[in-house]
């Protein structure tokens, strides 16, 4: 295994970055500047071998008024993950594009935008519909959003719906008088 | 009961004037079934030559690869999967539609011929089942196209398919599956429906 610590000084030499959180042997995550992110991406593609993007996502942290994004780095020489965490602003979500850096970047980030509403000025084809075909809603998977209260509004719900939890179901119709079970 | 809506659809509105002369601009017209022997011959045959639409609209589409295999062997009964909807007879709606997919069902649904039926596979057709808060799937299938035979379960086994086909084979030879009839007299009221969630409409109105 490789010695995260020593990246960490050497990433830490050049760019303004948080603690290193050591999850496993083999994933790692550390945090950095919203603006330090491209540059930080980059050395660690070119200088430390971590060359595949596996993936980018986001935490909607609706308490403290930020997004969490997680860009997911893989080294598969030394078989390391190493997430990039960074923050920015819930209430304005703009995000520089990093699209230059891997192409497969443009789709997380038009994902992002259509799911979080977080904005990627000049990202190509951002302003495409992912997943969704004419959503007109809030973005649906931030948290303040009722999905709920969405889909009952919109799509007609059948009444007379019950839901029963399925370990009191069991107890009850299969293995009745046996409530110790 | 369903009311019929006093809104009038106007024909292919949101197409642009090129591509109108493709689609055919009249209202479907319900076809009035022939009383008597003939009209019990023609139910026969209707109900030994379900063809199936070949679109996987769900995850319930697992369920119909193994009907065709030995073991079930679904051919037996006269069904069989056909490419496109022109060929087909049955629309078998495989569990739950996103709105995205809905837009394909209606425009699939409505270029297959009649007499067509409609067969909701799973919970998630009949009252949006473990997806019925989700902010992108529909609830209730038979608000946007009319349905036959429900068969509840997620997911029902091969059998409970070729149980609910047995049921709509009696159905058909009973004269009672008239889907097709009542989507052509609740046009209006189907329409209203399927555009209130589908907010960019660019399809036909009239896909015939």
């Amino acid at each position: 295994m490789n010695d995260m610590n020593a990246l960490r000084a050497e990433v830490d030499h050049r760019y303004k970055i948080g603690e290193l959180v050591e999850k496993r042997d083999d994933l790692a995550f550390l945090e950095c500047g919203k603006v330090d992110i491209p540059d930080v991406l980059v050395y660690l593609r070119d200088h430390q071998g971590y060359v595949h993007l596996s993936f980018i996502t986001c935490i909607d942290r609706l308490e403290e008024g930020q997004f969490e994004l997680v860009y997911m780095l893989r080294n598969h020489e030394a078989k390391h993950d190493l997430g990039i965490k960074t923050y920015i602003d819930r209430e304005n979500p703009v995000m520089e594009s990093t699209h230059g850096h891997w192409a497969a970047v443009a789709t997380y980030q038009r994902e992002l935008r259509e799911m979080f509403g977080i904005e990627f000025p000049g990202c190509p084809r951002v302003e495409e519909s992912f997943a969704l075909e004419s959503w007109e809603g809030p973005p649906p998977m931030r948290r303040d959003f009722d999905t709920k209260k969405y889909s009952e509004e919109t799509y007609f719900p059948r009444p007379g719906r019950e839901t029963n939890d399925p370990a009191d179901h069991m107890k009850k119709t299969q293995y009745p008088g046996r409530a110790d079970l | 009961m369903k009311t019929k809506s006093v809104k009038t659809v106007l024909p292919n509105l949101d197409l642009p004037e090129s591509d109108k002369g493709y689609f055919c601009d009249a209202r479907p017209e319900a076809v009035e079934p022939v009383k008597g022997i003939w009209e019990n011959f023609l139910n026969w045959a209707r109900a030994n030559s379900l063809w199936i639409l070949g679109f996987g609209t769900g995850c319930g589409a697992i369920e119909l690869r193994p009907l065709m295999t030995s073991r079930y062997d679904m051919y037996r009964f006269g069904i069989q999967p056909r490419p496109t909807p022109r060929q087909s007879g049955l629309f078998v709606i495989g569990g739950y539609a996103s709105v995205k997919t809905l837009k394909r069902i209606v425009r699939s649904y409505e270029q297959m011929q009649g007499p067509k039926f409609v067969l909701g596979l799973g919970s998630c057709t009949v009252n949006g089942g473990m997806y019925w808060d989700s902010y992108n799937t529909i609830n209730r299938l038979d608000q946007y196209i009319p349905v036959d035979v429900y068969i509840a379960g997620c997911m029902p086994r091969p059998e409970a398919l070729l149980a609910g086909i047995k049921t709509l084979q009696k159905q058909i030879m009973a004269g009672e599956a008239e889907g097709a009839n009542d989507y052509a007299r609740n046009f209006d009221w189907y329409k209203a429906n399927q555009k209130k969630i589908i907010k960019d409409w660019n399809m036909p109105d009239y896909n015939w």
